[in-house]
This record gives C-alpha cells, sequence and structure tokens, in this order.
C-alpha cells in the first residue's frame, strides 16, 4: 500500500482521496459509528422512560453504569434462540425456494436471443416500481379468504376431504411475501453468471458424450456457482433482518428476529436489549458471509 | 468401403446454400483436410459430421451407417474446437477423462487410459492445473488429448492452430502428425491455412462457395491443381491469359498476349482456339543474366521492378516489354547470393517446356 501511493503525484493522490473519501466517510458516520453506539448501548441499562440510563448519576437509587445483564438475558430464555432459529429457517427456505425458481428463469433469459433478453430484465425489475409496502398488502388481498385465490384452494382441499385453511397470516404467507419481494434479488446474478457461459463448452460437452442432463449437471450448474452464492447472499441476509413482511403477513406467532427488534425499540423501549440482539444478528450474519466467502471462494478463481 | 461417406449432401440457410452437393469419401486412419477460405462451407461441413447440424438432403455414413438418426453425444466422433472449449473448472485430467467418464468406461479403466493420454501429449506433470493455468500450446495438447482419449472412430478438428504464434504453430504441427500417425485415429481437419493443409495432410479437399473443386494429395494439388481456383488458392501462381495454337509432339503451342508464343505441357482436352490461362509457379520461373537461361525453350528479357527478400528467398517481380509481369521465386542457397539481382535490371526470364500448365476458362 505505502509502495503504491509512493509512486503516486501529488494530483494522483487528491483524485484518489477525492474519489474514495465521500463514501469512506459516510461508511464511518453512518455505518462505523451507530455500530459502535450500539456496542456501548448493548452493555447498559434501559432507562426508565425508554431510551438508556445514565452512565453515571448523583442518584443512586437509579440504574447506571455499564453491565451484561442484556447478555445473560439474551442467553437466558430459549425463546431467543428459538426466534433466531426460526429466523434462519425462514431465511434458507426463502433462499432456497427463490433459487429454484429463479435458475430455470435466469437460464432461459440467458439462452434468448440477445435482442429480447433487456426486455426479459426489465421485467424481471418491473415491480420495484412500485412501492414495497403496496406490493405486500396487495399479498394480503390475494391471501385473504374472501379472495378468489384462496376459496379455489379450500375447495380443492374440500374435495381431499380436508377442512378449510387459512392462507393469511400464517407461516405460509410470510414465506410467499418474502419470496416474492427478494425474487429479483435471485434472478439478477444469476442471469449475469449464465449470460457469460461460452455455449461452445456445452457443445464440447455433447460432443463428448455428455446428455443434457449431464451438460446441465457438470458444465452448466458447476459454472454458475459464483452467481448462486451472490445471490443466495442478496436473498438470505435482506430476509434474516425483514420485519414488515412478518408485520404485514404473519400471524401473531410469526415473529423473526427483524420483529423482535423494532420491538425492543419501539415497542417495550428497551434500547440495551435491541442492541444486543442486533449485534447477535450481525455477527450472525457475518459468519454466514465469511463461511460462504471460503466455501464460495475456492470455487471462484475461474470465473 | 470408406469409413466416412459423405453422400451428395447439402445444407442451406435461408437462400444461402453453405454446402451444395458435397460427396466425399474419408478412408480409416487418414488425415483428410477441408481447405478453403472462410465462408466456403467447410465448418458447416464438420458441424454435420459431429451432429451439431443435420443437412438438408444428402446422407452422411460412417462404417456404413446413416449417422441421420445419431444425436451428437451418441456418435463416436469427438471434435477439437477452436477455441479449445475446455472446462474452465475442471483439472486437466478431469478434462480429458470426461469423455471416458461419460461412456461409463470402470475406474480402473478410465484411470489406465487418463495417463497413457497425458504421457502421450507430455502433459502428465500438468494433471492437477486448471486451464487457466496453461499456455496456449498446453491448452491445444489438452483439447487433443480429451478428444482422442475415448478412441473415436474420427477427430474432427476446427481450425485448432488458428489461436497459436507461428513457432508454436510449426511444434504443433509435426506432434499432430506424430499422434495422428501412433493413435491411428482418422482426423478431419478443417483450415483456410493452405500451408497448414498441406503440411499435415494425406489428402485435402479444397472448398470453394459449399463445392468441393479439388480432392488430392498435397504433392497432386499443388502440382497439378485442376481448374483457376485451386490453382490460385493453394501457394502462389503466375496466371497470364492464353489460347491454345496446336496440340501436338507431347506438348501445347500456345499463344500468351504480351510474351507471344510459348510451349507448355499437354493437358487432356486442349484444341486449337480453347481460350484459358497459362499458369506457373513463381520457383519454376528462372532469371539471369547470361546464356543459360536462353537455353530454354520459353524465354523473353525483363527488367526487375520490386524485390522481396525474405532469407531464404527472393520474389522478384519482372516486367516485360509488353507491360506483362512475372513472378519468379529464387532460393538463397549460396553463400554471399543475398540479392543476386537490383531493382532496374535488365535480365532473362525463361522456364522449362514442362512447366507451367494451361487450364481451362
Amino acid at each position: 500500500m505505502s509502495d503504491e501511493s509512493a509512486n503516486l503525484s501529488p494530483a494522483a493522490r487528491l483524485t484518489k482521496w477525492l474519489v474514495s473519501g465521500p463514501p469512506f466517510i459516510f461508511l464511518l458516520l453512518f455505518f462505523v459509528a451507530p455500530s459502535m453506539i450500539m456496542v456501548l448501548a448493548s452493555f447498559r441499562y434501559p432507562g426508565e422512560f425508554g431510551g438508556l440510563a445514565p452512565i453515571a448519576a448523583a442518584d443512586p437509587n437509579i440504574l447506571q453504569g455499564f453491565t451484561l445483564e442484556t447478555y445473560q438475558f439474551f442467553f437466558g430464555d430459549l425463546i431467543y434462540s428459538e426466534i433466531f432459529v426460526k429466523s434462519f429457517l425462514v431465511a434458507t427456505a426463502t433462499t432456497l425456494i427463490c433459487l429454484l425458481l429463479a435458475y430455470p428463469l435466469a437460464l432461459l433469459i440467458a439462452r434468448s436471443p440477445k435482442t429480447s433478453r433487456d426486455l426479459m430484465v426489465l421485467l424481471v425489475i418491473l415491480p420495484f416500481a412500485s412501492n414495497f409496502l403496496i406490493r405486500v398488502y396487495a399479498w394480503m388481498i390475494i391471501l385473504g379468504p374472501q379472495s378468489a385465490f384462496s376459496q379455489l384452494v379450500n375447495s380443492l382441499l374440500a374435495v381431499f376431504g380436508a377442512g378449510p385453511v387459512h392462507l393469511l397470516f400464517s407461516p405460509f404467507a410470510v414465506l410467499v411475501g418474502m419470496v416474492y419481494v427478494h425474487l429479483p434479488f435471485m434472478v439478477l446474478p444469476l442471469y449475469t453468471n449464465l449470460e457469460k457461459h461460452d455455449p461452445a463448452l456445452l457443445d464440447a460437452a455433447q460432443d463428448l458424450g455428455a446428455n443434457a442432463w449431464q451438460r446441465f449437471w457438470r458444465v452448466t450448474f458447476p459454472l454458475s456457482l459464483p452467481g448462486i452464492f451472490s445471490g443466495s447472499a442478496l436473498v438470505f441476509i435482506p430476509v434474516l433482518g425483514m420485519f414488515a413482511i412478518p408485520d404485514i403477513l404473519g400471524g401473531t406467532g410469526d415473529m423473526l428476529i427483524g420483529n423482535l427488534i423494532k420491538e425492543q425499540f419501539l415497542g417495550t423501549r428497551d434500547w440495551p436489549f435491541g442492541s444486543t440482539l442486533s449485534i447477535m444478528l450481525t455477527i450472525a450474519v457475518l459468519l454466514i458471509a465469511w463461511l460462504a466467502a471460503k466455501f464460495g471462494g475456492s470455487r471462484g478463481r475461474y470465473a | 468401403m470408406a469409413q466416412l461417406e459423405i453422400k451428395n449432401v447439402t445444407r442451406r440457410f435461408g437462400d444461402f446454400v453453405a454446402v451444395d452437393d458435397v460427396s466425399l469419401n474419408i478412408e480409416a486412419g487418414e488425415f483428410f483436410t477441408l481447405l478453403g477460405p472462410s465462408g466456403c462451407g467447410k465448418t458447416t461441413l464438420l458441424r454435420m459430421i459431429a451432429g451439431f447440424d443435420l443437412p438438408d438432403a444428402g446422407q452422411i455414413l460412417l462404417d456404413g451407417k446413416d449417422l441421420a438418426d445419431t444425436p451428437a453425444e451418441k456418435r463416436p466422433v469427438h471434435t477439437v474446437f477452436q477455441s479449445y472449449a475446455l472446462f474452465p473448472h475442471m483439472t486437466v485430467a478431469e478434462n480429458i477423462a470426461f469423455p471416458l467418464k461419460m461412456a461409463r468406461r470402470p475406474p480402473a479403466e478410465i484411470h489406465k487410459m487418463l495417463h497413457e493420454t497425458l504421457e502421450q501429449v507430455h502433459l502428465a506433470d500438468k494433471a492437477a492445473a486448471y486451464p487457466h493455468e496453461l499456455s496456449g500450446g498446453q491448452k491445444q495438447r489438452v483439447a487433443l488429448a480429451r478428444g482422442l482419449v475415448n478412441r473415436p472412430r474420427l477427430l474432427l478438428l476446427d481450425e485448432p492452430l488458428g489461436a497459436l504464434d507461428a513457432k508454436l504453430r510449426e511444434e504443433m504441427q509435426i506432434e499432430l502428425i506424430n499422434l495422428q500417425r501412433d493413435v491411428g485415429v482418422t482426423f478431419v481437419f478443417v483450415t483456410h491455412a493452405q500451408v497448414e493443409a498441406l503440411a499435415l495432410s494425406h489428402r485435402i479437399a479444397v472448398m470453394s462457395q459449399g463445392k468441393v473443386e479439388q480432392v488430392d494429395e498435397p504433392s497432386r494439388l499443388y502440382g497439378f491443381p485442376s481448374n483457376r481456383f485451386v490453382a490460385d488458392f493453394i501457394g502462389h501462381i503466375n496466371m497470364l491469359p492464353a489460347q491454345v495454337i496446336e496440340s501436338a509432339h507431347g506438348h501445347l503451342r500456345l499463344s500468351v498476349p504480351g510474351l507471344g508464343e510459348i510451349l507448355a505441357p499437354p493437358v487432356a482436352g486442349a484444341a486449337a482456339g480453347a481460350q484459358g490461362v497459362f499458369a506457373i509457379r513463381p520457383e519454376q520461373v528462372r532469371i539471369g543474366e547470361h546464356g543459360e537461361i536462353s537455353e530454354l525453350r520459353n524465354h523473353l528479357p525483363g527488367v526487375v521492378t520490386t524485390l522481396l527478400y525474405r532469407g531464404d528467398v527472393t520474389l522478384y517481380k519482372v516486367k516485360f516489354a509488353s507491360g506483362k509481369m512475372i513472378e519468379a521465386l529464387l532460393p538463397n542457397a549460396a553463400a554471399g547470393r543475398a540479392e543476386l539481382f537490383e531493382a532496374g535490371d535488365a535480365v532473362k526470364v525463361g522456364w522449362r517446356h514442362d512447366a507451367g500448365m494451361f487450364l481451362h476458362e
């Protein structure tokens, strides 16, 4: 690093600072600093009426100073770990369903004539043109008990003698909403990867005796692993912290980490515990990202 | 019966006829080349043999069996692609073992065949390397090994040396010849480089605009091209419009405007009055200042206008009094004979009466 900058002219050095400075300062102010504040907050007591208790106060009867109480609280009650596990399961399920739905679509786009590809990609990202909440509320109507879809499902179930089910406010509705919102984040990295594959490789595989399935499984799929990893990260991590979709489409029992954290800050106003939950989530995500990089990195070298 | 029989094969793309009623027989163990300029249909023909494309008319038979209903993955025909098309996520060994695995050979056999082939192409020490770690020549050898390892009936090679630099290309040509002789697999080689075709092939089919112009051994193709296209496409040649005066006494008497009357070797069907060209290779044309040239039956005075010194040989462009030009290629074999003639030198140009040929219009 020092060798590199030593060779730069003053003008080049200034440009480098001007270009990299603003985003650096932005992240410092709005990511690093708040994270530090959160770490500190997690070791403090909650204030009497929300917020934080003072670090030092004249009155010895009010809570003050630092404590490990929130962490003891987190690990002391299994319910929090259960919500973490449930959130991870929902995120994993969403990621897998997105992958299963997105892969054929991305493959179809990548193998379409060049002229129609841009239009198809545009269609994939078109839902972003309307507001996120409106799209999620739309699912409330689609899954609501009076909707044509609900009635169709229930009359089909009746044929098989099964009782009517309530689609809305269920884990199913949460999953549908999660998959629906995050699908484009899986399609785009997959498409970007698949589109770069050299078609001659498939010709070569066929020429050397591979049938259609073998061509996919031994050539296309392994070469698309970097796309699968980045798409999965783009779906998994936001789903893990998502609170709006479970709030709107989930039932009372469908609380995920996101809802729990939101509840601490806006509901029970227990900032230290909210901070602790947040930090645990960040650690979990970083752990997964590290594992993914370690696992994915060894396969990414040829891409 | 030839191993590969191509019978009246035609392939059209819209109004464009890429392959036009082509018939060829390729023998077992042969190094056969399809040679022609780009767009002549040679690659389309190769893709039809491999099974990536189907003829609109005609048949392709391998060992007497029509291939029409056999998909590419079932044909005992492998291809070495121009871009090599090595699988980037597989090591050299995995790439080469791929066709063996697809053929479901037992692991012990795969192991044995893989290592034999790695030895054969001198890549035993690169078995664990990935394609991006290899040089161009090494990638080329992996592609060859992968095509040959499962002993196909035919190996198709689509301009495989095109991406290599000149020196490496010559080394690879020698390796190709040796490899083909060792494994005995029939090679069908596609190229637009006539030097490569002449150096490698047992037989060459020269193609132009979807048709086969001539099929022959390299030396016959070079020495006795059957028409003007082949004569012009293979090597360099001087071509001068000519008319037959008479065909008698074992030679042709030709009238060449600007040169006068010359003698040429006889050719079938050349009756008096026939129009065509007199074609002669530059290395058959001699130039000199002295009497030795005058002893040749065909000789004329001229002036050297340009010379291209190429090290081993020099190409002289000589102008006759009539303004007609002829090219002569002289070896620079003798020591200190780097430039025998200079531009502007008055010289005598001549060639033997049995050199050159008359080609019909």
